[in-house]
């Protein structure tokens, strides 16, 4: 079934661009790539705002400050190398969370309790 | 597990609103469709520094090159979180750069339009930024989650964009007989090609579309430019000016606004490379990308040398 192709905005199809063609790239003199976590003010946590490349800490460091907290969301940044985070394969969800799902009785709101009880 | 069925997860996460992350499954297609349309976003960002940042030095005020140049910072910033989301679809930077600079990607057409007076940085933040941020205003609910998340940010630093750019018309507006002139000008010459940013029309070529199927995009072309006529042609009201277009009236049947056709042979001249500036701004990127060689290699160099140092204590 042929159906009607709908252009978006900013996505020109190479087939219709008259693009170069061109062969890959080696990217070895890539940066690194590092994750920027930011703790927006004193009190909370750092929280993971993105990535970027640089060539070491910091730099990586320098360049979070220039691209995440222009406006002030920070006053604290960690960086690491992406490649020292481990985690865990979407494939697991199922045995590593579901255990968890039927045990309603960890959540304060299992247990029914009369109405007069004070300070609960 | 069979392919079919991993399609099928696939797209009843799609269906039921969940984000689809880097690690997940996902058909080829799909993991294509994203790094095109996400690396053109992060190209239009970068490219789209060019055609303000000749201006940075002729703003007619410090407060005016403080806000260009905070603005230009903004979309240096867009370009790294776009490049980074395209970067979990399994591109290198490197790469990326490469297609750029090897015209093989494509950038917004927009920005191979010159600049050519002061009311234009007006003009681009109100009618171009207003149009991009249509878009991204839409993206911020697209399925891929890394590009959601790199949009969320991006439009929350975009409005003051758009919001100066009227602001400088508005002034212009106000001002002296030549001021007002230019305002007008600006306007005439960025109208057109604002539209333009909305792709082609819907159904001007046959395939079957799976980006919305997949909500990566959730509105056409077609919809989004009808969106912004009808918001551009009240806004423009407040400026004592007109939109070039005759053909542009108010429809109280629709309830939207008529507007004149699109110049579309312009449009695939400007996208296959022969705009006013498609030279001048490739030239440009691949000046400042070579002339920056030497300090991507020193600081290079200098991280090895700090780490056989660190190494060697």
């Amino acid at each position: 079934m042929q159906l009607i192709r709908k252009f978006y905005y900013g996505d020109i199809p190479e087939d219709a661009s008259g693009a170069a063609k061109a062969g890959p790239v080696q990217p070895a003199s890539d940066w690194p790539l590092w994750e920027v976590f930011i703790r927006s003010k004193q009190g909370l946590e750092h929280k993971h705002v993105g990535s970027l490349h640089a060539a070491d800490a910091t730099m990586a460091i320098e360049n979070a400050r220039d691209v995440y907290t222009r406006r002030s969301e920070g006053i604290s940044i960690w960086v690491v190398e992406s490649h020292h985070i481990k985690t865990s394969a979407p494939e697991a969800a199922a045995e590593l969370y579901e255990p968890a799902q039927d045990k309603i009785y960890r959540h304060p709101t299992f247990y029914d309790l009369p109405d007069e009880i004070k300070h609960m | 597990m069979e392919h079919h069925n991993l399609e099928q997860i696939f797209q009843d996460k799609i269906d039921q609103e969940i984000k689809i992350e880097p690690r997940d499954w996902m058909p080829d297609a799909y993991r294509k469709t994203n790094l095109r349309q996400i690396s053109q976003h992060a190209h239009s960002e970068i490219v789209g520094m060019l055609p303000e940042g000749n201006w940075i030095s002729r703003a007619p005020s410090l407060k005016r090159k403080a806000i260009l140049l905070a603005k230009v910072q903004d979309e240096a910033g867009h370009g790294l979180y776009l490049y980074a989301a395209a970067e979990t679809l399994g591109q290198s930077r490197e790469q990326m750069i490469e297609d750029l600079h090897s015209g093989r990607a494509k950038y917004s057409s927009i920005f191979n339009y010159p600049t050519l007076t002061w009311a234009d940085m007006g003009a681009i933040g109100w009618l171009v930024d207003g149009a991009a941020i249509m878009n991204q205003v839409m993206l911020t609910r697209t399925s891929y989650g890394p590009y959601a998340r790199a949009m969320v940010r991006i439009c929350k630093e975009e409005s003051f964009h758009q919001r100066q750019g009227f602001e400088i018309l508005l002034v212009l507006s106000k001002g002296s007989d030549a001021q007002k002139a230019m305002c007008q000008d600006a306007i005439n010459r960025w109208w057109w090609p604002a539209l333009m940013m909305f792709g082609p029309r819907d159904g001007e070529s046959t395939n079957s579309d799976m980006s919305m199927k997949w909500k990566i995009k959730r509105k056409s072309n077609d919809e989004l430019r009808q969106q912004f006529v009808d918001m551009i042609a009240e806004q423009v009201k407040l400026l004592n000016m007109t939109l070039p277009d005759e053909k542009l009236r108010w429809n109280e049947n629709k309830k939207h606004y008529d507007f004149g056709e699109i110049n579309w042979d312009e449009f695939w001249q400007v996208v296959k490379g022969n705009g006013p500036c498609n030279k001048e701004r490739l030239a440009a990127r691949k000046k400042a990308w070579e002339e920056g060689r030497w300090v991507r290699e020193a600081a290079s160099a200098y991280a090895a040398k700090q780490k056989q140092k660190q190494q060697a204590a």
